[in-house]
């Protein structure tokens, strides 16, 4: 038996320890450790996006990647989109308004992807959407519909910042 | 698909890097970002004993300008070359390079020296580095020593580094007034390895005539290739049409590509050719011909 080390990380805003393998991928490490199955092993060869989860702010392959790096970072995955209550983020309501899905396997990467998009840059043009999810492959939607949820979501972002600044101003 | 177990050293310094690169020799491999490295493992294409983890190193990742050349750290992601205002204004030849290697997160971690020192014909930076005369810093435990990019890729997957040396920093001479580079790159689809790409970098004078250029060709041969005819070709001519049509034909012919899935060896030869005509005619313009 390998030896393990334990791995601690912020996952989702939540402190989350296990010990691994050090050979343990950091997709296993979410999945199976911390039993967050809405990342997704797709290719597993660091090709298709399934598995992209955000760590310190950039987006990663997480099948390319061991779970000991991790060790200290802060990781948001598919599962820390929605608020506590269950509102879902503006990504994932454009996806559902706009059919930016069908069979969902690539979603959760492709969810991934497009926050830390919108996150550097949140208005986006046709072009940069489609650079920033240059990673991810969809074989379901043809990517058309994932662009317009993309920008369906921007759209929401920006104006919910309009009406957050404007009831700031009246409240000062 | 599970890499074969090994273990973990993540030490907090280059001489500590050094001392356990001494200790494990060949069963070790330095892990930076990990994007070759790891679906090699997984492959069974590299199995080391010991993974060196230098990502916590601090102090490696940088881009700046001094003493005359562009440094570019150890640890520098491709996402930091592309996001970098100096490379934007300056070495837009690494801004295209740079922009067509994999996709966005494997750029993320992915290093530019990494991508250099895996010693990989198909990788990128090495036909850029080429072109632009860069040198290498190989940091070990005899201290540092710099060596010319031109000596540095040996045979596939196999570079000048030494068994205890880390590539600890990159060198490009700040290009003088006139000056302009171009990476062209033909991939099946985002993230796959070239099928042929070239890099061209060249400075002129008042007059349009070439002072000094240089040529990489990538995924065409067992290394990355300089191609050194058509370099000589160009030297002290007049940038044409015509002349960038021959030093193109030239380019092809130092070209040896074999074929494969990306396509036969004749094909990978003609695009070398009309890549090197695109590239050598962007080179000028951004040189401001």
């Amino acid at each position: 038996m390998a030896k393990k080390q334990l791995v601690g990380a912020k996952v989702n805003g939540r402190e989350r320890e296990a010990a691994v393998e050090s050979r343990l991928l950091l997709v296993h490490f979410i999945r199976e450790s911390l039993q967050l199955t809405g990342t997704h092993i797709g290719c597993d060869t660091s090709h298709c996006g399934a598995c992209t989860v955000v760590l310190n702010g950039k987006t990663v392959k997480s099948c390319t990647m061991f779970a000991v790096q991790a060790d200290g970072a802060e990781i948001l995955t598919v599962e820390g989109l929605a608020s506590e209550s269950g509102q879902l983020h503006a990504l994932q309501e454009g996806f559902k308004q706009e059919h930016g899905l069908q069979c969902g396997f690539c979603t959760p990467g492709m969810l991934m992807s497009s926050y830390a998009l919108l996150h550097n840059n949140p208005n986006p043009s046709e072009e940069e959407i489609r650079r920033g999810i240059s990673g991810n492959l969809c074989r379901c939607t043809g990517y058309q519909n994932i662009v317009s949820a993309v920008q369906y979501a921007a759209a929401k972002m920006a104006k919910a910042e309009i009406e957050a600044n404007a009831a700031q101003g009246v409240a000062k | 698909m599970i890499p074969p177990a090994f273990e973990y050293l993540r030490p907090n310094t280059i001489p500590e890097a050094i001392t356990l690169l001494r200790q494990h020799g060949e069963d070790a491999k330095i892990l930076s970002g990990g994007q070759s490295l790891i679906p090699m493992m997984k492959l069974r294409l590299a199995r080391p004993s010991y993974l060196i983890d230098i990502n916590r190193i601090s102090g490696l990742s940088y881009i700046k300008e001094e003493g005359g050349f562009l440094k570019i750290g150890g640890l520098t992601r491709e996402a930091e070359l592309e996001a970098s205002p100096l490379i934007h204004s300056k070495y837009p030849i690494l801004i295209d390079t740079a922009h067509v290697i994999a996709d966005p997160q494997v750029r993320n971690l992915a290093t530019v020296a990494g991508n250099l020192a895996h010693g990989d014909p198909a990788n990128d930076h090495p036909a850029t580095m080429l072109a632009l005369g860069a040198r290498v810093v190989a940091t070990g435990s005899g201290g540092e020593r710099v060596i010319p990019i031109e000596d540095f890729f040996l045979s596939l997957f196999s570079t000048a580094l030494q068994p205890d040396e880390i590539l600890t920093e990159i060198r490009v001479p700040v290009p003088t007034a006139r000056s302009g580079g171009a990476y062209f790159k033909l991939e099946r689809k985002v993230g796959d390895f070239a099928t042929a790409a070239v890099a061209v970098q060249v400075t002129l004078d008042g007059n349009g005539v070439v002072q000094k250029v240089g040529i990489g060709l990538t995924n065409v041969g067992p290394t990355p290739i300089k191609a050194k005819k058509a370099e000589d070709f160009l030297r002290s001519k007049k940038l044409s049409e015509a002349s960038n049509r021959q030093a193109a034909q030239l380019a092809a012919d130092e070209a040896q590509p074999s074929s494969d899935l990306r396509g036969p060896a004749e094909y990978k030869k003609g695009l070398i050719q009309e890549l090197a005509k695109r590239a050598l005619s962007r080179a000028a313009e951004r040189a401001g011909k």
